[in-house]
């Protein structure tokens, strides 16, 4: 399946990637060529498989209800670029 | 033209499991920020989720009371957007494979009518973190306490028809998930948000006209005014010969309108995918079956028990099971004063109103459902009147101890005395001689009428606490004797 430009400038966006316009084309060839190796499994007929939600064939293991997790902030306040009061600081995003 | 609005509900409602859906750090609301966000919650590099098999309990739970199907395997997606108070970059969340299947409840109506909301299904996800953009020179601050908390988002069919019947069924989604003791279900602590998807039709028109979601409602009251204001502007909106946006829009409380969100808009493509960091959860029959037995009792077969057993209108059996709370005061009051009605009466009465001005729950009520009992047992023996036990209610209002204590320091017990019952009346006949004569001269079938003012004062005489039945037996006999 070929992927126009339009799609990669859209899937970009909102992937939050910067694509300049000079590798653009060369994006599109390559997510085109991944998709070829989709297209192939595609090809295949599953009629009366049943889908897998995961490559593994198992059951999740669940947790007890408990509070594990001690409180660490400081240290994962020190690897944010700036924090005040607690709280990480981020540039303002507002709806 | 006849309009009809078309509202569909999605509630998330917060589960109050003591740790987080995906990781061991607590959920406790109110902790200092970021004191509560490990590295899973963090989304730093290397961390795995391990899902919390209490929300899974609670969220079956919820799905038998809702009357639904079970999802036996349970699988979760990534719902992939950007947000800073999202810091994964993708929500954790369910989506073809969801925890609760189709179900559906009935809401009770304020007129008396009821009305079966169906159930699309229901799904478990993490919560996301808070922003705050005040007082930080220009940027936000991040608080990832919340991120990571479980959710059940519930989500109806488009059944509702009005304002007042989504409100309805929010009540019911309230009043289940708190006697289910799987939430607080505090709407002003987050622990319950509600988004609605509304549009208009003409009436008798088959097909749903185009919808706008309505983001975050936090109160009961405001779930009625957004939905209210956002259908009259659909509707001049057409009426104009205008159309409707399909669109999310916020409601401001403050102007009571709604606005659009156009920034969602841009996103609205959330590439969804399984999470290759879980396996499917599976759920056997032997343990929803146990789930099912061990479930409380419902708002529901309370409201059925409660006509049955204490003879209850169907008003006030709804009205008293709304809440797990006042059911339960409710029972306590009504079996040890032996007197269901008065109880049910007491406490949509005197007690809703007092809760209602002092703005408390019934959990902080003043008067204790043994308090109320108590003040009940002196009415029923005679002991004080209704008028009186008003006065001994608002006393135990004000914590002055128990009904027998305010009756006996304030004096209040009714006055039974024949003899000092019978010097009341003789003084109010002899000081209203021009009444005794009205009395005297009317028509018989207008007398028993006339006696109401002669009550009226003998009462004021006993300050109230004169046995009203003896009163107007003595006066009779003694007016009748004048004719």
């Amino acid at each position: 399946m070929a992927v126009d430009t339009q799609t990669v400038e859209k899937l970009a966006e909102l992937a939050r990637i910067a694509i300049s316009t000079e590798t653009i084309e060369e994006v599109s060839t390559r997510l085109g060529d991944v998709l070829q190796l989709v297209d192939q499994l595609q090809a295949v007929s599953t009629e009366g498989v049943a889908p897998m939600a995961h490559p593994l064939d198992e059951e999740q293991v669940l947790r007890a209800d408990e509070v594990s997790e001690p409180n660490r902030r400081e240290e994962f306040l020190q690897l944010a670029p700036q924090s005040e009061e607690g709280l990480y600081l981020v540039p303002k995003v507002i709806d | 033209m006849e309009w009809e609005i078309v509202i569909g509900l999605e509630v998330h409602v917060q589960l109050a499991t003591k740790s987080k859906l995906f990781s061991g750090a607590s959920t406790q609301f109110g902790a200092a920020p970021n004191t509560q966000a490990c590295a899973i919650d963090l989304a730093m590099p290397g961390t795995l989720p391990v899902p919390n098999e209490e929300a899974f309990r609670f969220a079956a739970m919820f799905g038998l009371a809702m009357n639904a199907e079970i999802g036996r395997r349970s699988v979760f997606e990534r719902k992939n957007y950007f947000y800073p108070d999202l810091p994964k970059g993708y929500q954790t969340t369910q989506l073809a494979e969801p925890i609760v299947g189709p179900g559906e409840i009935e809401i009770h109506l304020e007129d008396g009518s009821s009305k079966t909301v169906r159930l699309h299904h229901a799904h478990l996800e993490e919560d996301a973190g808070k922003s705050l953009h005040e007082d930080f020179h220009g940027m936000s601050g991040i608080d990832l306490n919340r991120a990571g908390t479980p959710l059940i988002e519930i989500v109806s069919e488009p059944d509702m028809r009005s304002a007042a019947e989504a409100v309805a069924y929010l009540k019911k989604i309230h009043s289940i998930v708190t006697y289910l003791g799987i939430s607080d279900g505090d709407m002003s602590q987050g622990s319950m948000r509600c988004d609605a998807n509304v549009s208009v039709r003409l009436k008798g028109e088959e097909k749903l006209g185009t919808r706008t979601e309505l983001k975050n409602i936090n109160s009961f009251r405001f779930v009625e005014r957004a939905i209210k204001v956002e259908a009259e502007r659909q509707i001049d909106i057409l009426e104009d010969g205008g159309s409707i946006v399909q669109e999310t829009r916020l409601y401001d409380a403050d102007k009571n309108e709604t606005r659009s969100m156009r920034s969602k808009e841009v996103a609205n493509d959330y590439r969804y995918f399984p999470c290759p960091d879980l396996l499917p959860v599976v759920l056997t029959d032997d343990y929803v079956e146990k789930l099912r037995t061990e479930l409380p009792e419902l708002p529901d077969a309370k409201a059925a028990r409660f006509r049955d057993e204490y003879k209850l209108s169907a008003y006030d059996a709804d009205l008293l099971t709304q809440e797990r709370a006042s059911a339960d005061y409710f029972e306590t009051a009504a079996k040890k004063s032996g007197e269901a009605k008065l109880a049910a009466n007491w406490m949509t009465g005197e007690l809703a109103a007092l809760l209602n001005r002092e703005e408390l729950s019934i959990e902080q009520s003043p008067v204790s459902a043994e308090q109320l009992a108590g003040l009940i047992l002196r009415i029923k023996d005679n002991t004080i009147s209704s008028k009186i036990a008003k006065q001994v209610f608002d006393a135990m209002a004000k914590g002055e101890g128990d009904a027998d204590q305010v009756i006996e320091k304030r004096g209040l017990k009714q006055v039974s005395d024949t003899g000092a019952i019978e010097k009341m009346v003789d003084d109010v006949i002899a000081a209203n001689a021009a009444q005794v004569e009205n009395y005297r001269s009317a028509d018989e079938a207008k007398r028993p009428k006339m006696m109401g003012f002669f009550v009226g004062q003998i009462m004021k005489a006993s300050k109230g606490q004169g046995n009203p039945q003896l009163i107007n037996k003595i006066l009779k006999e003694k007016l009748d004797a004048l004719l």
